[in-house]
């Protein structure tokens, strides 16, 4: 018998139907991972089993845990099971922890409320389980507080307070989302060993395919709230019969048209550009510390150049962008774009400024809801001296528009009248607007699902053939970088450590950073090579 | 439409109406005297009955409600007027010393309740309704300028601001384009609040004699001048008491109502 | 933590030098010599003199302020102009009705609002909140002062349970002192209770939301046992401020109930002073109210401390 055997399992709230007849099952031992983009259903299928679904839900169907059906428990019974049969992980570490609790308090609470052991024993288990996730109490005492931990620690002090019972069941509901991939890499693999040395059956959801292909025994593939395929991972992979499927995989593995092209001209130029920051003092009458977020920057980016900038949070890749956009003066070292410098003086040189324009990863944050499409994108009409009027201004806007996949007559519309990827279509507009000589992309497609990420991509190929765009495209994640670039910068602790042509970087790192970056970052198997080594199997059987 | 908001306008708009009705009609004058009549309790020809000097209490409470609107009104444009934009230079110049010493000069007007204030201008100007005014005034200007600040930081950091600097505009244009619009409905908000806030002070204000002086009417001295009655007539401190917590508590509700009514629509915005 | 507390001490001492100066100068600015004022119009400008050096008003404004901050610093608050007492010793009899009166209304408005916000919360959308909250819009609207004479009207003149007015004195007992405070203290409390009772709940059902409030219900806590352990002190944190704010509202409050009650408190001391144009006594009292509140506000910023971890760090 399954551990988890999901069968029909319907759910709605206020009425409106979120799952329709999902049936999944899960082993001791097993990691199955569910997916699919967002509006799939995938984390309420996560809350379902642990019964955390919002008032004023209706379910139908059954959740079976060792043959006990969760849904008849009552509340008081699912609270003896949660923490303690079924443990769980969330997506964000760093407010899923409480502030104000230290960290062997929060972890010991899970024993405790279940009455496992006395408070002795139990902050010994605690103990325990920190260090089986990697926090020993020498190094990291019982009595920290969650903000004096990174998100990667947080994340395993999460993972500790849900194993700290041992469940037969963990749940991780995207745990990796919002962390680097070099501790993407470790956490993963923590889970891994954990549902191994544990026989734990392991729910894992993500919308990362990648992930999903490293880790999965079975792997289940939703869109809206159905389950559109499922099977063991191998199998899955090598014959998909879903087109859903199909295109996700499609769209996860894009790669756009972007021919190489060469140059000589420098439009951008870096030069040993520095940037710290004050720390707080530690002590009462310590030095104040600094944080050097650029130690000596220096590249160029030439015309008709694509050039990706990779890096983990915290490396300076948000202080060298907005150093670039002229948003914050920097404290040595110079920028120039054209040879005139992005900052003459103390103020922004708004002559240069109007040569560059920025698309950013929120499409939800980078507009002010209050105006209207075509307002928003003529916002940059501010930086010309003679910004266009009437018929021209008119035909510039429904250009614009046109070009990026939109209709002229969007540009009468509220914002939130569009979807993620038409946001990002929008932002993409309103940088155009002004034929900028250098577009900068932050996170642009970070946010969003990878069908429409694959579209926005082919997007920016299209654009940057037709326009000959000169952009520097910053993200964390390194296959977008791979295919939307023809020179990659590397940055780790304020540095470039490294830098090269796209396909050279990515085939033969040089530096070690960029060497365990590459190492770490979840690869999609080639299908086709798959393909081949399954048909050699058959044969030889 | 919601609930709140329904019955906050109109109990707010019975006052309005009162104190605007009274520049051209009240039932009788509300500073005749009539001593023979005094102390009447509320009937057909004196709605809301007499006062010890047997004047008209229903004219009185119309009369009054002039004050307290205009002075709680006035307040309010003070608070706004300086509070505002204080608020906007401090946020746009967050970390800044000028941000700070805002933040430091807020902080101490906060160590000074409207009435300590009030009782600083008294003993140098002596009592008035304008000086209630500006001691109502003074402190509501923290109190925008810390609302504006509070919701405007995170503003900054949001990316059509950023967006607007790529575009070259200046922090008081943005502050003007894009804070101010999307800060306005907590300022509504606020308003609504000071304005009620505005009406208690005036009245407790008027009430120790710091207020509005004699002859104009104002519901906080009605009050003082029942206390040593209440016991003989009650009506006396009733009545200007249930004007005070109706108008408070429609202007209060009304509050209420245009957070809920404004925010859902912010919200939906958003995602 | 040490780093956090000097650097509030400091921010401290910089409010009350900055309202020391405030205050004695808009005082100065007042029209009228003291001098004049107390002797008639009548008076002898040598006399007027004499007097003026009396009272030390013959030197600088500077030096008459510096004398006026060292004096306070030992307790020395100079003598009344009408009186001719020290207003130390004024201030200080007066300062054992109002600053009790403050506390105990500032005890019952805590302990009436964390229930009843902790209630709403707990019962959100249902009738026991929807009734909270009425009430708590109600109490919001109702001015104290009349309150209290609402209170006066029913309690000491119809039925009797206390005096109309005035103050037993602490030499009575305590039992007594705070038996005639009883009364005023309600009727300051309540309106802040219901103001206090709207931010306790607003501020659970926010912390509510927040993602370890999940956390902890998927360890096997009851929705119950979340908001007791986690939401609770978390929810502290804005309450905190509002209790500091409250702390000078109601310090305000009570001179105005006072006049009600007739309590020989602060504010029946200044209003006489303001009436006598005595301006040592406003001045002093003014200051003392300042001062009472900016420590009070002090004392919240520790207060945050311990409750929030992150901030004993940050500085």
């Amino acid at each position: 018998m399954s551990l988890l055997e999901i069968t029909g399992l319907s759910l709605a709230i206020d009425g409106t139907p979120i799952l329709q007849d999902v049936s999944l099952s899960i082993n001791a031992g097993q990691i199955v991972a569910v997916t699919g983009e967002s509006g799939s259903g995938k984390s309420m299928t996560a809350l379902g089993v642990m019964g955390l679904l919002p008032d004023r839900t209706t379910t139908s169907g059954k959740v079976l845990l060792d043959g006990k059906d969760l849904l008849s428990l009552s509340e008081a019974d699912m609270c003896r099971l949660r923490g303690n049969a079924i443990g769980m992980v969330f997506q964000e570490p760093m407010t899923a922890l409480n502030p104000v609790q230290t960290i062997g308090d929060q972890v010991a609470e899970t024993i405790l409320i279940h009455g496992a052991m006395g408070r002795k024993d139990a902050y010994a288990r605690a103990a325990e389980m920190l260090t089986r996730v990697g926090l020993p109490p020498d190094r990291f005492p019982l009595s920290r507080y969650p903000h004096e931990l990174s998100g990667g620690q947080r994340q395993r002090v999460v993972i500790a307070m849900a194993i700290a019972l041992r469940p037969r069941l963990l749940i991780a509901d995207e745990p990796t989302t919002a962390l680097d991939v070099t501790t993407q890499a470790q956490i993963l693999e923590l889970l891994r060993d954990l549902a191994r040395d544990f026989d734990m059956g392991l729910l894992m959801i993500t919308h990362d395919l990648a992930v999903v292909a490293d880790m999965a025994d079975h792997i289940v593939v939703m869109r809206l709230g159905e389950v559109v395929e499922q099977g063991p991972t191998m199998a899955l992979l090598t014959n998909m019969q879903h087109e859903y499927t199909k295109m996700l995989f499609a769209a996860s593995s894009h790669e756009v048209d972007l021919p190489y092209k060469s140059s000589t001209d420098v439009l951008l130029s870096v030069t040993d550009v520095r940037r710290s920051y004050v720390l707080p003092r530690t002590r009462l009458f310590g030095a104040t510390g600094r944080f050097e977020a650029l130690k000596g920057v220096s590249f160029d980016i030439k015309r008709g150049e694509r050039v990706g900038l990779v890096g983990e949070s915290g490396c300076g890749k948000s202080t060298l962008t907005r150093a670039i956009l002229g948003l914050d003066a920097v404290q040595s070292g110079s920028i120039t774009l054209s040879s005139a410098p992005v900052f003459a003086g103390n103020a922004p040189n708004l002559a240069v400024r109007r040569k560059m324009q920025v698309v950013f990863q929120d499409p939800f944050g980078s507009f002010n809801p209050r105006h209207k499409v075509e307002r928003l994108i003529t916002e940059p009409f501010h930086l010309l001296d003679v910004p266009p009027t009437g018929a021209m201004r008119q035909a510039l806007i429904d250009e614009t528009l046109l070009a990026v996949g939109l209709e002229p007559s969007d540009a009468q519309k509220y914002i939130h009248q569009f979807s993620g990827g038409q946001r990002q279509r929008i932002a993409i507009a309103r940088a155009l607007i002004i034929q900028p000589e250098l577009i900068v992309f932050d996170e642009a497609v970070s946010a969003l699902d990878v069908s429409v990420r694959a579209q926005i991509l082919d997007l920016l190929a299209e654009l940057s053939n037709k326009y000959g765009l000169t952009y520097l495209f910053i993200s964390h994640d390194l296959s977008v970088v791979r295919t939307i670039t023809d020179r990659v910068l590397v940055m780790q602790s304020g540095e470039i450590v490294e830098q090269g042509r796209t396909p050279e970087v990515f085939a033969r790192p040089r530096h070690p950073y960029t060497q365990q970056l590459l190492k770490a970052a979840p690869v999609l198997p080639d299908l086709s090579h798959l393909h081949m080594m399954t048909d050699q199997k058959d044969l030889s059987t | 439409m919601n609930r709140n908001l329904i019955i906050g306008g109109t109990l707010s708009l019975i006052a309005v109406m009162a104190a605007l009705v009274s520049f051209v009609w009240t039932p009788f004058d509300h500073a005749s005297m009539n001593i023979p009549e005094k102390l009447q309790t509320p009937n057909l020809v004196n709605w809301f009955g007499t006062d010890h000097f047997g004047r008209d209490m229903f004219s009185m409470i119309m009369v009054g409600a002039r004050t307290s609107i205009a002075v709680a009104f006035v307040a309010v444009g003070i608070g706004m007027g300086l509070g505002i934009p204080l608020g906007l230079w401090a946020a746009a110049r967050k970390g800044a010393w000028i941000d700070e010493l805002i933040m430091r000069a807020n902080d101490l007007i906060f160590a000074f309740p409207s009435l300590v204030i009030a009782i600083l201008i008294t003993a140098i100007f002596g009592a008035g309704a304008v000086n209630a005014i500006i001691a109502i005034g003074i402190f509501n200007i923290p109190v925008f300028a810390r609302v504006v600040r509070g919701a405007a930081m995170p503003l900054w950091e949001r990316e059509f601001i950023l967006a607007a600097r790529v575009a070259g505009k200046n922090a008081a244009r943005i502050s003007v384009e894009h804070i101010l619009p999307n800060v306005m409905n907590l300022l509504i908000v606020q308003a609504t609040i000071q304005f009620s806030l505005g009406i208690l002070a005036e009245a407790a204000l008027s009430y120790v004699g710091l207020g509005a002086q004699p002859p104009t009417p104002s519901w906080g001295r009605m009050l003082a001048d029942a206390q040593t009655l209440v016991s003989i007539a009650p009506h006396m401190a009733l009545i200007p008491g249930f004007a005070i917590i109706i108008t408070v508590l429609g202007l209060n509700l009304m509050g209420d109502g245009l957070r809920d009514h404004l925010n859902p629509r912010l919200r939906v915005a958003r995602t | 933590m040490l780093r956090y507390t000097l650097k509030r001490l400091l921010s401290l001492m910089i409010s009350l030098a900055v309202a020391s100066v405030l205050i004695f100068f808009v005082i100065e600015v007042a029209p009228g010599d003291p001098a004049s004022f107390m002797l008639g119009i009548n008076a002898q400008p040598d006399t007027v003199a004499a007097l003026r050096a009396e009272l030390g008003l013959d030197v600088s404004k500077w030096q008459r302020y510096v004398a006026w901050v060292q004096g306070m610093l030992v307790g020395d608050f100079g003598t009344s102009y009408t009186y001719r007492t020290p207003v130390a010793q004024m201030v200080s009899d007066r300062l054992w009705v109002s600053l009790p009166l403050t506390l105990y209304a500032l005890a019952l408005s805590t302990f009436i609002a964390f229930p009843a916000g902790m209630y709403a919360a707990a019962r959100r959308g249902r009738a026991g909140d929807v009734t909270v909250m009425g009430a708590t819009q109600l109490g919001v609207a109702i001015p104290n002062f009349w309150f209290a004479m609402m209170l006066v009207l029913v309690f000491a003149i119809n039925l009797r349970w206390f005096s109309a007015g005035g103050f037993a004195g602490w030499d009575k007992g305590l039992g007594a002192g705070v038996w005639s405070l009883t009364l005023p203290a309600i009727a300051l409390a309540l309106p802040q209770a219901a103001i206090l009772a709207r931010v306790m709940r607003s501020a659970l059902l926010d912390v509510l939301n927040e993602d370890y409030m999940r956390t902890a219900r998927a360890k096997g806590l009851t929705r119950a046992q979340t908001i007791w352990r986690h939401g609770l002190r978390n929810a502290l944190i804005p309450v905190l401020t509002i209790i500091g704010l409250q702390f000078s509202f109601l310090l305000a409050g009570s001179i105005i109930i006072e006049q009600v009650f007739y309590l020989p408190g602060l504010g029946r001391l200044v209003f006489q002073a303001i009436s006598a144009r005595d301006l040592i006594v406003v001045e002093s009292v003014v200051m003392l109210l300042v001062f009472a509140v900016i420590v009070v506000n002090f004392a919240v910023d520790l207060a945050y401390a311990a409750v929030d971890p992150r901030l004993r760090a940050r500085t």
